[in-house]
């Protein structure tokens, strides 16, 4: 479950995974988009960090709610709105629970929602349906993450920015699933799912 | 890249400051954001607009009483954030709600999408009308579907006039859906457009080329061709506007010819006749013209024609008097 400790914790790891990974990201969407994923994850890490530091935070629906507003005024492009609404989705969402299942699912849904796009379309939903699936099953392990974000290699892109260049964006990773394996490794290495 | 600008990364800033303070009597800027907004704003639903910066007079130039109330401006050719349209809509929400209007690209959608939802947590009634009158091209670089180009004037027009007469949000968005339907424009480049932190022209046409159905940011159209005279041009893009119209004689249109921002007008009023004369001859009727630069795309040399097939209020809505800066 969430605690205000390890949510804190997680958007830290998550910032930190981001900023070593920062040229990868943005390498991986080179090929297949416009080539600033990384650099559009970093400002806005570090703006949620900066956010975190200078507002008041007391409940997890806080830390959710800044979080997302960091990330939408900083990230921009489609990676700003969707991982935005998945934050303001998951703060909605901890107003009636602090249990992880339902919190993740309510972060899918949003994202879904947002990007007109289900799993199987090469997109962040590619790392975050798999991820969730194996919360469900008491499954979650590093290897799962890493499988399903491997998975995107295989699947022509028919939503975002990978579509344009359809059958060609087989063979590449998805950079958002990529940069969602940080998410969910942080939610693990932050005691998130710990009983 | 040769261009009037200090730095590259702060174009949009300086513009925003410099658009606010040669129409001080006109708009003011929301503090802290990149929104600009109607001074004195009537009792009614507000209207917004914008999008990426680079298409002036777009959106801004057309704020005032009988069009916008506010207009969102974004990096060049970069949709705005959603706290900044949100900002925006609180700054103009008269109490009646807020119509977003919308060109239909995937970042602008799922933006302003956004800023809705954080608008109607704070009980902002909001409605979308999303435009998508670019006939060139289905599916491009950042859009699923049809663009949203210079077509968008006319929704901002119509539904300006719609909404200073007292129209809710619904109608409003019901009157849009069906303006969008009667609307389609194409066009033709002769040059590509320069983003200043590019640096660079995003696409290169060769001295004696032109490409038919470019959009606004340099996306790819349907065919490049050699340079050819302003009649044949002009056959080029009504016959692609007949065929999707499908017209009979004596139906009505407003039609637009907008420069893309590199064109003298001298040569859109020789295109516009040239269209004219066509379109007299296929025995359809305009009602309503304007020709000049409303939506465009930098430096970009070309044009783009729209037709809008009329209902007889919407061309007095055309024809009703605005205080904006480019209408």
């Amino acid at each position: 479950m969430f605690t205000v400790d390890n949510l804190k914790k997680t958007l830290q790891l998550f910032k930190e995974k981001i900023d070593q990974n920062k040229d990868y990201l943005s390498e991986l969407d080179t090929p297949i988009g416009d080539g600033d994923h990384g650099n559009n994850m970093a400002r806005g890490m570090e703006a949620v960090s900066e956010s975190l530091g200078s507002k008041e935070t007391e409940t997890i629906q806080d830390i959710f709610k800044v979080t997302a507003m960091a990330l939408i005024s900083k990230v921009g492009g489609a990676s700003g709105p969707l991982y935005g609404t998945a934050m303001m989705e998951m703060a909605k969402a901890s107003a009636t629970t602090a249990e992880a299942l339902p919190i993740l699912e309510a972060g899918l849904a949003g994202i879904e929602k947002r990007g007109n796009s289900k799993p199987g379309e090469k997109t962040m939903l590619d790392e975050w349906a798999p991820a969730i699936d194996a919360i469900k099953s008491d499954t979650l392990t590093e290897a799962t993450l890493k499988a399903a974000v491997e998975a995107t290699k295989d699947i022509a892109a028919t939503k975002g920015r990978a579509s344009y260049v359809g059958e060609r964006s087989i063979g590449h990773i998805d950079p958002g699933a990529m940069s969602s394996m940080y998410f969910f490794q942080s939610l693990m290495e932050a005691g998130v799912f710990d009983e | 890249m040769k261009k009037i600008i200090n730095q590259a990364q702060n174009v949009v800033p300086e513009m925003v400051q410099g658009f606010v303070r040669a129409h001080q009597e006109k708009v003011q800027q929301v503090p802290e954001t990149f929104v600009l907004k109607q001074k004195e704003i009537n009792k009614q639903v507000a209207l917004i607009s914008g999008g990426g910066s680079g298409h002036e007079p777009a959106h801004a130039g057309f704020i005032g009483s009988g069009m916008l109330q506010a207009a969102v401006c974004g990096q060049v050719f970069t949709s705005p954030t959603p706290d900044q349209i949100f900002e925006g809509i609180k700054a103009v929400d008269q109490g009646q709600g807020v119509v977003m209007v919308v060109k239909n690209y995937s970042g602008d959608i799922m933006n302003f999408d956004m800023a809705k939802d954080l608008a109607e947590m704070e009980e902002i009634k909001v409605g979308t009308v999303v435009v998508d009158d670019d006939i060139a091209v289905e599916d491009s670089t950042y859009t699923q579907g049809k663009r949203g180009v210079a077509g968008t004037v006319f929704v901002h027009k119509i539904l300006g006039a719609a909404a200073r007469n007292g129209a809710s949000v619904d109608e409003l968005v019901a009157l849009g859906e069906k303006v969008v339907k009667n609307l389609k424009t194409i066009g033709v480049a002769l040059t590509g457009a320069t983003v200043p932190e590019v640096g660079k022209p995003g696409f290169v046409l060769k001295d004696d080329e032109i490409e038919f159905g470019v959009g606004i940011h340099g996306e790819p159209g349907y065919k490049r061709e050699k340079i050819k005279t302003s009649k044949e041009m002009a056959e080029e893009l009504v016959s692609k506007l007949k065929v999707a119209f499908q017209w009979g004689k004596g139906d009505k249109f407003a039609i637009l010819i907008n420069g893309l921002g590199g064109t003298p007008l001298m040569e859109q009023y020789i295109f516009y006749d040239d269209a004219m004369k066509l379109l007299d001859a296929e025995g359809v009727e305009i009602s309503f013209s304007k020709v000049g630069n409303y939506m465009t795309s930098l430096e970009m040399a070309g044009l783009s024609m729209t037709l809008l097939k009329v209902e007889d209020d919407w061309v007095q809505a055309l024809n009703e008097e605005v205080d904006t800066v480019a209408w």
